[in-house]
């Protein structure tokens, strides 16, 4: 495997660490897409999470709508409706544009729905106490129920950031120089495809690992709540949806 | 409009949906015993077992999914429903493991003492009393790895080349060149993956309703 002629060579990997600043660009690529897609999708999961836990129906329905849509239909589709599509209307995006709106979109409906258990979890007499003092809903959600939803939020939140980091990948089927796409043309120029990938999975490991041990830290934390705390409806926290594995 | 909606189409149409799901019930099936098998591994026993299935799982899933499709492409220099069925099998058995490993923490430790007190043995507390409460915990984390699964076999027409739903509508497309045709097939394509698993997540809620007693 690793003689001069296996799929990982000594050669194949010098041939890689010589042409180290590639895989780092794509690296820094993937980093940049990955951190402005979860910016937006930040951004539309808290509108939606908080729309979809109103009283407001017109409000709620299109939040449903919006979460519905985007949590089951891949990805990949809706990429290639921004790249193949979106063109035959004239419309031309950058593939980086593409890349954030992509997950920025896809991910935003997940962040809602664990905004929304979130908001659900916090006991209804606070929204009750906000009003009581003169907040409007949207600042009651932001300063008083949020706040507390915090600590139910955050693990599964950690989790889609994770998921968000890893559909980036989705930018290499459509030539979006990042690390999945140097991996794959780097090594299709060369069939050097042994050290290409392993270093592509460890780029992609290196920021995923951290973050997904911090979301199961957060969460055995939750899990060790007193029981007073969870489990009961109507008072105090109930314990949220195990949102661990969707992507 | 009206030359879209044809029969060859849908049959051609059609086609594709029947690879996308015998891919994805069958990456399915093998997850689930892998998954369930590696969940277990990692929460309930100790040594080398243990830390096997804790490297498989922790390596496989913070590696994203479309990786290990080329990984397995190259690997097996081939293009078949066989290297598409493995390289979801590797992914969501290590995406489960992970889903089962944190049901069953969530089942607290006074239920195996408890049901140890019965008389019961290792295999049937886990049999009887702590994977039915671990499923119930786990059903909504699982049904959403199904449908990522059932989604994300549309990478497959792109690095592999199968024809599945994905691939099939593609073709069509290039078929047709108006904005309407192409936007129409899109939605189409959207549609079709949208019925399939809403229809699964709405099952889930319920049957999670039905288990909670």
């Amino acid at each position: 495997m690793f003689s001069s002629t296996g799929p990982f060579a000594w050669f194949k990997w010098q041939a890689l660490f010589a042409d180290w600043q590639i895989f780092v660009q794509g690296f820094g690529y993937t980093l940049v897409v990955a951190i402005s897609g979860l910016a937006l999708a930040l951004v539309i999961g808290i509108i939606m999470g908080i729309s979809s836990s109103s009283n407001v129906n017109p409000l709620k329905f299109i939040a449903r709508c919006y979460v519905e849509f985007f949590q089951n239909t891949p990805l990949l589709i809706q990429v290639f409706f921004l790249y193949n599509g979106l063109p035959f209307a004239g419309i031309v995006l950058s593939v980086t544009t593409i890349g954030i709106i992509g997950v920025g979109l896809y991910h935003g409906a997940y962040i809602a729905e664990v905004v929304r258990s979130g908001i659900g979890s916090i006991a209804k007499g606070q929204l009750e106490a906000a009003y009581s003092q003169g907040f409007t809903y949207w600042q009651a959600m932001t300063h008083i129920i949020l706040p507390q939803a915090k600590t139910i939020i955050l693990p599964p939140l950690t989790n889609q950031a994770v998921n968000l980091i890893k559909n980036t990948s989705v930018l290499a089927v459509i030539s979006g120089a990042d690390i999945m796409f140097t991996a794959k043309s780097w090594s299709s120029s060369n069939i050097y495809y042994g050290p290409a990938y392993v270093v592509a999975g460890f780029l992609y490991f290196i920021l995923c690992y951290p973050l997904a041990n911090l979301a199961k830290r957060l969460e055995d934390k939750t899990n060790a709540m007193p029981t007073e705390n969870k489990n009961k409806k109507g008072s105090g926290m109930t314990k949220p949806d195990l949102t661990v594995g969707s992507s | 409009m009206k030359e879209l909606f044809t029969i060859p189409n849908a049959l051609f149409i059609l086609a594709g949906l029947k690879m996308t799901l015998y891919i994805s019930v069958v990456a399915i099936v093998l997850s689930t015993i892998f998954g369930t098998i590696l969940g277990v591994l990692r929460s309930l026993t100790g040594g080398i077992f243990r830390m096997a299935a804790a490297l498989y799982i922790e390596v496989v899933r913070n590696i994203p999914n479309l990786l290990w499709i080329y990984v397995i492409f190259v690997v097996f220099r081939l293009k078949s429903i066989e290297a598409g069925v493995i390289s979801f099998t590797i992914f969501t058995s290590a995406a489960l493991g992970e889903i089962v490993r944190g049901g069953l923490n969530s089942v607290g430790v006074g239920q195996w003492e408890a049901a140890r007190s019965q008389g019961l043995n290792s295999i049937q507390v886990l049999r009887y009393v702590i994977l039915p409460q671990a499923l119930r915990n786990m059903i909504p984390a699982i049904v959403s790895q199904f449908v990522t699964v059932i989604k994300d076999t549309s990478f497959l027409w792109s690095v592999i080349a199968i024809q599945e739903l994905t691939g099939k509508v593609t073709i069509l497309m290039g078929r047709y060149y108006k904005v309407s045709q192409v936007f129409a097939l899109y939605l189409i394509l959207a549609l079709v993956y949208f019925v399939i698993n809403y229809a699964i997540s709405h099952f889930s809620r319920r049957l999670q309703q039905k288990l909670t007693y």
